[in-house]
């Protein structure tokens, strides 16, 4: 049944279509501009004001990549990669063991105390103890500006919990019987049975936590002293927000740093959210699901 | 409950409960013993006395706070941070929904879809970083308020006090407006078609579907996100804020949070840093608690 199109809903339809491209265009233009700036011809990106559509660039001034060289040299730069690399892969895995430890455990039917596992983990959702205690707490432990602190603070989450705990209710209890007659304990079937069938949700979850943990800078700043522990988002600090950071930059191949600053900061972004802008268009479908399963228990 | 009960739940059950036992310890050390370290927030504390043994001072930090030159500024800051912020970065992901789900294109729908959730993927670093130098002195943005007349001359617009509220409320408006849009378009997805049909029928224009359809089938999800934000009122994002304030901007931009990491990690001013931190959070909970309330009571939908 197609009806006639009266003039209104055209020009709606018109309006509301320059106006959703004129976001995307919004939403875009910040990282393409640092994305043109950064193979610019540098004396060229000093002089412009205003945003760069395409690299600037004339004769005897090429688009160059030195930008790029002289990132992929700067040591504390890679080694921050590094260690966000290992910061997110082990707490991403120790996010899951023990977030699913947890959900397994709550949704046991039949057992007289976990309900008070229960309430007690929801209590926290409402209430904590602040930055200043939490931070004695680890000091006490030791763990202050070692690795430990940067997978330990946020690790297990009650959203998260509660999350995986509905997809483990989900499942049929039969499963988790016949197992048991055949001798399986509870961490096989946690791990042969029950997290295999909810693969999708645990995905989410992963997902969710790794690129917060990617992105995450204040626990770093607040813990870490020391340079060598240091995460990708704080070297991302020195070099962008506190204009500093670049003494390991090797500048003898530059000569003039002041000219090459701007070119460098635009590189190092490029260099350090790329490989998310990369990944996300293909995790996009499993951020849309986690947001509807979130939505699903509010 | 017997004795024998438990005996008998822990014969059956003794290994959950077993397994139940990192994750009790993981919230007893990192969520249940800071609550304890809350003590502090009554001591004037001092390294060498430690939490037991600094003295006791009972509300003196609270009464020294609610005395203090900056309680008006930080109260003032926060509200006007957080209010601006939900005045603004509400509704709009609300509008952008309504806006996609009229778009008849699906193909034109995924590409404005994909585009506007990325800014949401970039790290507050590199955002705070891309913020820094469009309204550097010779920033695009900056740039561009000149040439549209809203500013008389180029400066470094971060440390303009005036302006720093816009550039935190409108930046955050730039991440978060695609990705806040996703839950609203998962519950648009859920509104009966049939309703639609039936308004059809009588007669009823598309704006009149989506007054009388389309906003009443989404207004619990809106009610459930307002719930949450009136509930964060005093919680405004605190990384973007470190990285964006300065000095010269303080009068506008620092905030209970801020202040709480400046006088506590930074001066060492523990006591005095928590009692400021738990006037924070007993606050925010007490929002939280009434506006689920007030929803109840009003609108039948809740949190919990």
């Amino acid at each position: 049944m197609k009806i006639k199109e009266t003039p209104g809903r055209i020009a709606f339809k018109v309006i509301n279509t320059i106006i959703l491209a004129a976001l995307a265009f919004v939403c875009l233009v910040p990282l393409w501009h640092v994305l043109m700036a950064s193979i610019s011809d540098p004396t060229y990106v000093t002089q412009h004001s205003g945003i760069i559509m395409w690299p600037l660039h004339s004769e005897g001034h090429p688009v160059t990549l030195k930008g790029y060289t002289v990132v992929l040299k700067n040591n504390s730069l890679i080694r921050g990669y590094a260690n966000t690399i290992f910061y997110v892969g082990a707490g991403c895995l120790l996010c899951i063991v023990f977030s699913s430890l947890a959900a397994y455990c709550m949704s046991r039917r039949r057992t007289m105390w976990m309900k008070y596992l229960t309430i007690m983990l929801t209590f926290t959702m409402f209430f904590n103890g602040g930055l200043i205690p939490t931070y004695m707490v680890n000091k006490f432990l030791g763990i202050v500006n070692t690795r430990w602190v940067i997978i330990a603070m946020g690790l297990i989450s009650i959203f998260n919990i509660i999350i995986i705990k509905t997809a483990f209710q989900s499942l049929p209890a039969s499963l988790e019987e016949s197992a048991q007659l055949d001798g399986a304990g509870h961490l096989t079937i946690l791990f042969k049975i029950v997290l295999p069938l909810t693969k999708a949700t645990i995905a989410v979850i992963a997902l969710f936590y790794a690129v917060g943990k990617w992105n995450e800078y204040l626990t770093a700043a607040i813990y870490l002293t020391n340079r060598n522990l240091y995460p990708l988002q704080i070297i991302l600090r020195e070099i962008l927000i506190e204009n500093s950071g670049t003494s390991e930059v090797d500048l003898s191949t530059l000569g003039n740093y002041d000219l090459y600053k701007k070119l460098i900061q635009y590189s190092t972004i490029i260099f350090a959210t790329l490989p998310i802008l990369c990944i996300y268009p293909f995790v996009q479908k499993y951020f849309v699901k986690g947001v509807m399963i979130g939505s699903i228990k509010g | 409950m017997r004795i024998k009960d438990i005996k008998k739940d822990w014969t059956r059950n003794k290994s959950v409960y077993l397994l139940a036992i990192p994750v009790v310890l993981y919230f007893l050390i990192w969520n249940y013993i800071p609550m304890g370290g809350i003590l502090l927030a009554f001591e004037d504390y001092t390294a060498r006395g430690g939490i037991f043994f600094s003295e006791w001072i009972g509300l003196k930090n609270f009464i020294d706070f609610f005395q203090s030159y900056y309680l008006w500024r930080l109260i003032r800051n926060t509200l006007v941070l957080s209010i601006y912020s939900m005045i603004i970065n509400f509704p709009a992901p609300v509008i952008l929904a309504l806006l996609l789900n009229e778009v008849e294109n699906q193909y034109f729908k995924k590409v404005v879809q994909t585009i506007s959730y990325m800014p949401y993927f970039v790290s507050t670093v590199v955002i705070c970083g891309i913020i820094t130098d469009f309204f550097a002195y010779d920033g695009a943005l900056t740039d561009l308020l000149f040439k549209l007349g809203l500013i008389d001359q180029k400066k470094d617009m971060l440390s303009v006090k005036e302006a720093f509220p816009h550039i935190f409320v409108f930046s955050s408006t730039w991440q978060g407006i695609g990705y806040g849009s996703i839950i609203y378009l998962a519950a648009l997805s859920g509104v009966d078609q049939e309703l639609y049909e039936a308004a059809k029928i009588d007669g009823a224009g598309r704006w009149k579907q989506t007054i009388h359809i389309t906003i009443p089938g989404i207004a619990p999800t809106i009610i459930i996100m307002l719930i949450l934000q009136v509930g964060s009122l005093l919680s405004v994002a605190m990384e973007k804020v470190l990285l964006l304030y300065r000095p010269l901007t303080y009068e506008t931009a620092d905030v209970i949070s801020t202040f709480v990491y400046r006088r506590g990690l930074i001066e060492g001013d523990f006591g005095y840093s928590t009692s400021v931190g738990l006037f924070n959070s007993v606050v925010n909970m007490l929002l939280l608690f009434i506006s689920n309330a007030i929803s109840r009571k009003y609108s039948e939908t809740s949190l919990f």
